[in-house]
Order: C-alpha cells, then structure tokens, then sequence
C-alpha cells in the first residue's frame, strides 16, 4: 500500500472558530493506482491535497496521520516535513502560470531548483520526461511567458516529478485549461503513472467526466468527509451514496438536450463545517433520509473496494 | 431580433499601439426570440468580446449589430431591452453593499414611479421565476449566498425589465455541478416566455442541452454554424470534431480525433466566408463536398 | 419582510459584517489604537486647551523668560507672552491646516484619480500629464514667488497651497486603484443599469476604496501638517495668528536655543513630531486593519 490515510482530520482557524474542513477522512491509495478525488467546493478535496504536502498557514492538524510507503508523514510539523517534499510527495499546482519564476529560462531555473534540494540536474532524465509529456526540448531555452498555458502545466508536473516521488498531487491542474488542452495534460499526467515515475497518484478535480477518464478509483467526498469511493466505473454506473447519484445525474453529456431529458440539481447547499450537525451531513437535501440518519453513517465496504458511508447504500 | 453582420473588433497592443489584434473577425449570426444560441468557443476565441460588443459595453470596430433592426446604441433604451449576466457572480455584485441592490438600482433608473407594494410585489414575481425563495434572499451579502442563488438575482434583475434578449456569458462557469444545472434551466424557462438567449460557454455539453442554434468561434472566427442537433451529430469542421473529441464524457473513455494542424482544409476556412452544407448548418471549410458528412 | 421593506425604501445599505471584521481588528491593534490615542489627546488639547486659558496668545501677560510654573504651564517667552496660551492655540491652527489642506488634496487627487482612471484614454493622458506637472514643480520656489506677489497672510490661504500642491502622488494612487477596480463585473453591470460616469464612481467604485481614501487622507493630512510647520518656521507662514510652526520660528528668531528657553521651542517642536508620527504610525495599523494580509495573527 502507497498511502495510507487514517482517520485525518484538519481544521481552519478562523474568527469564528474553528472549520472543520477535513473531519475524519481514512482511505488507502495502492501501487500504481490514480485517485480521483472529486466534490463540489468546500467538500475538503483541497484541503486534502494540501495536508498531504503543505498546510498553509490557518490549517491545522487536529488528529489521524498519514503513512507513505509505511513510513508517517509529519504533517502538521512544516520543518520535518521538509526532507518528504520533492523526494517523496510532490505537488502540481493549480495556477502553473505563476509557478515558474519569469525572469529565468525554464533550464536555468529547473538548475537552480534541484540544486537548492541538494540534487545535481540530471540532463538525460530531465531530456526523456520532456518527451513523455510531449513537449520539444527547445522550452528549457525559453522563458515561462513563451509558453501556452498547456504546455507551461505540462512544464511544472515534469519538473515536480523529476526526483521520482512515490506520490504525485494533482489539484485542479486543468480546470483553467482549454477542453482541448485539458485532454493532453490529463493523458501526460496518467503517462507518468504508466512510465512508473510516480507510484501512486491524487487527482483532484471537480469535474467527474474528467476524473472519470483517467482515475482507476474515485473518492467522492461531501462537507469535509468520505462520501463514496468505488473503482472508477463502479462509481459512475452503479455509485450508492445518493450525494453521488444525484450529482451525477445533475451533469449534462453530450448527448442531453433538456427538452428530452430535463436534469434537476440538488436542492439546499451544504452544511456549515464551522459547526456541522450530528448525524450525516447529506441529511437535509437527501430525498432517502430517514430516522437513523440522525447517527453519523460510517464508511462500510459494500463490494471489494467499494466504501460507502451511507445507511442506505444496499437500497 | 439580433443581428450581426460581418462584426469586427480589432485591439490595438504593443507600446504604443503600434500592432493590432483581430479579436472577432467578421462574425454574422442572429439570434431570434424564443430560441437560445450557445456561442462556443475556447479562450482567446472571441466569445467574450463579442458578448461586449452586442450590450454596447465595447464598441465593435467593424460590421454592424443591430437589435430589431436598430443599431446598438448604449443607454437606458436599450438596456430596458437587452440586459446581461456575467462570468464571477462574486465580482457582479460590489462586495460592499448588500446583493439586492441590484434591484434598487434598476428601480431607481426605470421604475422611480412606481409604489412600494408594487415594486415588492413584481420583484416576488420575479424571485418566483428564477426559483429563488425572496425571504432566503433579500437583505443579504453577496457573501452569505451561494453562486447559483446569486447568478439567478441577476436574471431576476433583468426580467425586472422588459428585456427581449439576456446575454449570458459563462454565466454557470464558476458554479458547482450540482446548482449549475438549475441555472441551465432558468435559461430555458425564459425561451418558453419569448425571450432570445445569447449564450456563451467553453463547455460543449451545456451548450448542446440548453442550445437550438449554435455557432461555434475559432480565433474570433466562425468556424461551424446551425442547428445544434446538426453541429453535435454531424461536425463538418475538423476544429468542431476536435473539441467534441476531447470533451470527457462519462460512461465513454476519450476518444483519438485528428488534431486541427493537420487537417488540409482548416486555412481554407479563413476566408471569412461559410458555406452552407445543409439548410441552417454552415461551415467555414472550402473543400465541404471532399469532407465524409457522417463521422 | 424586513428586507423588501429596505429595498422599497432605498435605505443607503450599510456592509455590517465588513465593518464589523474591521473593527474587530481595528480594536486590537496596537499601532492604531496607540497612534490615534496620541492624535486625539493633541486635538483634545487644541480644542479644549483655549478654552482654559483666559489670555489670547500674542498678550504679554507676565514676566520675560519665566521658566515653566503652575501659573504659566509652559513657562513665558522672551517678551512674556504665555507659552502654554500660544502652545493650545498653535495646536488649533495646526490641525486646521491639516485638514484644509489634506482636505483640498484629497478633493483634488480623488476627482482627477477617480476620472482619468475610469475614462482612461485621451482623458488619462491629458490630466496625467498635469499630474506629472504639478509632481515635480518644485513648490518652495513657487511659494516664494507667490509670496512675493500676493503673499500668504491667512491660514486658509496657506491650507489652499498646501492643498494645490499635494495632490498628485494621491491621484496616482487612486488612478491605479480605480483602473483595477473598472475592469470588475460589477462596475459593467451598473452601466447595464444606466447609470452614468459620475453614479459610478461615487457609488460603486469610491465605496469600494472607502479603506484607502482613507489612508490617503491621513498621509495628506499628516503631510499638510509637516508642509504648514516648515514653511512658517521659514517665515512663509501666515503673518497674523499664531501656529505650532510660527513658535517655532519665533524662538528660532529670538535665540531661545542660546538663552536656555527650552520650554519655548520643545512643545510646538515635540508636539508636530507626535502628531505627524502618530498620525503614520495609525496609518500602518489602519492598514493591517484593511488589508487581512498584513494581519499577524
């Protein structure tokens, strides 16, 4: 097993108190294997992300821990963190655009960058990693601004991934991309997974038809907690939660006109994490809800690799 | 009802204006009432300028758009008629003041007459129509309220006024899945009331379940025009199949189309003129009769 | 029902929440609560200060060159007038200064700030230029000249100055803020609800910059200040009355460093310092106040 979360919980200190973002949140990430972590925003996708590699400043952690190839994550301690960020957990930012430093050409900078991680700059591995992601090798003779959006995105996971890190955080790194565009980042990005770079990969989005296309497991997560996770295809043609079976059905295809099929959101908005309510979060838009909702549903393993955390999942 | 004929905008950059930039070149499409037009495009392709252009917010630098069969002129008359709904909800509303000053605003400028009671009773109205329950939304901050109750204000805002057209620009891009949709609809019920629709999306799938007509913009050119079951299922331009190619469906894993670059004819199309490949399904492609018609 | 009956009466409506975060900072910072602490206790002097003391400034009321004593607070200068009398209403002219004359700039640097920013264009580059202008003229020399022509005699001539000479780095300022601030969707969304330049910008755009017209105020306030004390103590003050910077001058004049008349020239010069150094360190705390990124918690 890759990664192991157990039981994480994450909040944001605000005026108000304290947010709980993240409320308790296990699961596991095999060899090799891309999550998806999909949900709409403020679901905790983000906050996620950030805890397995670098909380900001209002974060803080509050309980549960998280093992990489069996080894703990300090999470909460900046500093010891350090030695795992680049070696082994690594980032692809959602703004690529402002990740580049513009007054350096891309090799240069790539240089200065391994060396201030203490690594001498591979030139044959930094040459085949240009390849796999379909960019020419001219970029690194180029600054940032030369670049399209695509390629510069393209640009920083090649560099994030340079020191081989065993896993890979991917956060919303297409949504400011063109369809076209977002379609060859989203396929170099499964291309590192292939080509063994990376072991194992996180893969956030909001979008469920891209995750969809590239994740082998989707985790759906709802007001700061797991929802769903099943394998990819599972959890598209037969998801259980109803959170995850409205959501989908609110999602217009190609393929949908609304005078033949007249698709519905789902009403009300979620909980405040500042101070959420016993009970499943998902209670008060869930057309399934029932007495027992009042106690919080625990995450149960309806089918091998299928969790559900919902008292009606069998129905 | 709206009409543009060979629009033009040209964008003068550089240090000292010395280089120009064709945002839109020679656009014509009309839109007419009861129907929606989803205007497609990725970014860089023009949408947004030409949804400037045609509520007067930036004047076009050729061709012309004219609104039943006047020449777009901003001011208080034409806005009574033709209003619009932006990208960034959060940013539509000035964050200091409380959301349903967008209402006071249009009483102020159009309905300063008309009584207390009734104002109050035509603003419920229009709350109703857009689906938004007035006691959740009257009286507070932009903040306090979620992006879909507030891009549904804003079409409460228009329907205030008499408007016959809503331009609608990415209006449901900053919105979560789940109140997207709801937006969608809103979009439709005002086609069953007469109203046209100009909407502009980088999504291919909301355009084709909201859209009767769609035009699709490359480079701030037409590239493909029609009815939107023809554009979907019958895609001539290889820029249109290209961008249906790479939408990721569910259900369907992505399937391999032929990059634009490659495509013989894609030049051919910058001529600025289309051709018609089937009533009301037009095309920029000057070798349409060599094209496969089912792909 | 609350809520329709405010828009229906078109209440101004007021950001409570906002207002409410910012007082809440506002109330623990430091900086701010310190430097306006300081600010309020030199205006309550100013204001009250005269009012207890029965001579008018210029009266010779006592002995020459008392040193300070419960009768004369200050002590007396070098013909007997009492120091503290002079010190309180000093303090008046001062803060009239200030705020006349930060007052005029701000007028000024929001009206030309606000327009060449939203119109841009043709309308920019023409008072730009003016700005630029009147930025590097250098104003000591035209006071001169102005002086020698009509002369400065009243306070709100030199406030006027003052007021006319200051302007332009706040318009600068304003113009970059309201140049971001025209490019935003709701400022298109009001020009879709008719409204015309001038609703704009007093209605959408200033209340968005509230926080740092007030900012700029304070600088030009502080500014106007330390202008007005410098060029009385140059003797291009005003002729009549009496200001902190007029003390300055007349114990400079009178040698009161060589006669050991400390108590005349340390309160008008310790109290301009105060004043205009509280007045920027209140400037920093208002700023961490406005801005969440310069908080420190």
């Amino acid at each position: 097993m890759s990664l192991r979360v157990t039981d994480l919980r994450v909040h944001y200190k605000t005026l108000k108190g304290d947010v709980r973002a993240l409320d308790g949140v296990s699961f596991d990430v095999g060899d090799g294997e891309i999550l998806g972590l999909a949900g709409e925003s403020g679901c905790g996708k983000t906050t996620l992300g950030k805890s397995l590699i670098r909380m900001d400043g209002r974060m803080r952690h509050v309980g549960g821990k998280v093992e990489l190839d069996g080894e703990e994550l300090p999470i909460g301690d900046d500093r010891r963190m350090n030695p795992f960020r680049f070696h082994k957990v690594s980032l692809v930012p959602q703004y690529s655009m402002s990740a580049m430093n513009p007054t350096r050409k891309i090799g240069r900078m790539v240089g200065e960058l391994l060396r201030s991680r203490g690594v001498a700059l591979d030139q044959a591995t930094l040459e085949s990693r240009l390849d796999l992601v379909g960019l020419p090798r001219e970029v690194l003779q180029r600054y940032p601004i030369e670049l399209s959006g695509g390629m510069k995105q393209r640009m920083v996971m090649v560099i994030s991934t340079l020191l081989d890190p065993s896993l890979l955080i991917a956060d919303e790194i297409t949504s400011a991309l063109d369809v076209s565009t977002q379609k060859s980042v989203a396929t170099a990005l499964a291309g590192f997974r292939e080509s063994g770079v990376v072991k194992s990969m996180v893969f956030i989005t909001h979008d469920l038809s891209l995750t969809y296309q590239i994740a082998d497991t989707i985790m759906v997560m709802y007001a700061g907690k797991l929802a769903e996770k099943a394998p990819a295809k599972t959890m598209v043609e037969a998801p259980r939660h109803p959170y995850t079976k409205l959501l989908i059905d609110s999602l217009p295809e190609v393929g949908v006109r609304h005078t033949e099929r007249r698709l519905a959101g789902i009403a009300g908005s979620p909980p405040s994490l500042l101070d959420p309510p016993a009970g499943c979060r998902f209670r008060d838009r869930c057309p399934l809800a029932f007495d027992r909702c009042a106690q919080e549903p625990p995450p149960v393993e309806v089918e091998p690799g299928h969790v559900v955390a919902c008292w009606k999942a069998d129905a | 009802m709206l009409r543009l004929d060979n629009v033009t905008k040209v964008y003068k950059v550089g240090a000292f204006g010395g280089k120009t930039l064709t945002a839109v070149d020679r656009v014509s499409f009309d839109v007419r009432p009861g129907e929606v037009v989803s205007l497609i495009g990725e970014s860089g392709s023009g949408k947004s300028t030409l949804g400037r252009m045609i509520l007067g917010l930036v004047p076009a630098s050729g061709g012309s758009i004219t609104f039943e069969g006047t020449p777009v002129k901003p001011g208080k008359a034409y806005y009574r008629n033709v209003q619009g709904v932006f990208q960034d909800p959060f940013s539509t509303f000035n964050p200091v003041f409380k959301a349903d000053r967008v209402f006071a605003m249009i009483r102020e400028a159009y309905f300063p007459g008309v009584a207390d009671a009734d104002w109050t009773a035509r603003l419920r109205t229009a709350l109703q129509d857009v689906r938004l329950d007035p006691d959740q939304v009257l009286g507070k901050f932009p903040h306090q309220l979620s992006g879909g109750q507030l891009q549904r204000l804003l079409i409460a805002r228009a329907l205030l006024l008499d408007i016959r057209l809503l331009v609608a620009d990415e209006i449901t891009s900053m919105l979560d899945a789940s109140t997207r949709i709801d937006v969608l609809n809103v979009l439709a019920d005002l086609k069953e009331r007469g109203l046209g629709v100009l909407y502009i999306t980088h999504d291919l799938s909301l355009g084709h379940y909201l859209a009767e007509r769609t035009v699709v913009l490359r480079h701030g050119e037409v590239v493909e025009t029609g009815v939107t079951e023809a554009v979907f299922t019958r895609p001539l331009h290889p820029y249109t199949r290209q961008l249906l190619a790479a939408v990721p469906r569910m259900h369907a894993p992505w399937e391999d189309a032929e990059p634009v670059e490659t495509c013989l004819y894609h030049k051919h199309g910058a001529t600025g003129r289309l051709y018609a490949a089937a009533e009301d399904h037009l095309v920029a492609c000057a070798r349409l009769g060599d094209c496969p018609k089912e792909s | 029902m609350t809520a329709l009956q405010e828009v229906a009466t078109r209440k101004p409506p007021a950001s409570a929440s906002v207002r409410r975060e910012a007082l809440y900072f506002a109330l623990r910072n430091p900086k701010l609560l310190i430097g306006a602490a300081i600010v309020l206790l030199f205006l309550l002097a100013g204001l009250v200060g005269p009012l207890l003391v029965s001579a008018t400034p210029n009266e010779y009321v006592g002995k020459p060159m008392d040193p300070p004593s419960s009768e004369y607070w200050f002590g007396t200068t070098t013909f007997g007038q009492d120091v503290f009398a002079q010190f309180v209403h000093g303090l008046r002219t001062t803060f009239l200064v200030g705020v006349l004359g930060g007052g005029i700039a701000a007028i000024v640097g929001m009206m030309v700030g606000f327009v060449a920013g939203y119109r841009g264009g043709l309308v920019d580059e023409v008072l730009n230029m003016i700005t630029n202008i009147i930025l590097v003229l250098p104003a000591l020399a035209v006071l001169l000249i102005i002086n020698a022509y009509l002369g400065i005699r009243s306070v709100g001539a030199q406030a006027l100055f003052i007021g006319l000479t200051s302007w332009p780095w706040a318009a600068r300022a304003i113009r970059a803020q309201t140049f971001s601030l025209r490019g935003r969707d709701f400022v298109d969304l009001a020009r879709l609800s008719g409204a015309n330049t001038w609703k704009i910008i007093t209605r959408e755009i200033g209340p968005n910059m509230s926080s740092y017209l007030l900012l700029t105020f304070i600088l030009l306030f502080g500014n106007s200040i330390l202008i007005a004390s410098s060029l009385d103590f140059i003797g291009l003050g005003p002729t009549e009355g009496v200001s902190l910077g007029l003390m300055l001058q007349n114990a400079s004049q009178w040698s009161a460093m060589q006669l050991g008349l400390w108590w005349w020239f340390i309160p008008p010069g310790a109290a301009i310092t105060a004043i205009v150094g509280a007045l920027y360190v209140a400037n920093v705390g208002l700023d961490e106040v406005f801005n969440p990124k310069l908080r420190q918690t």
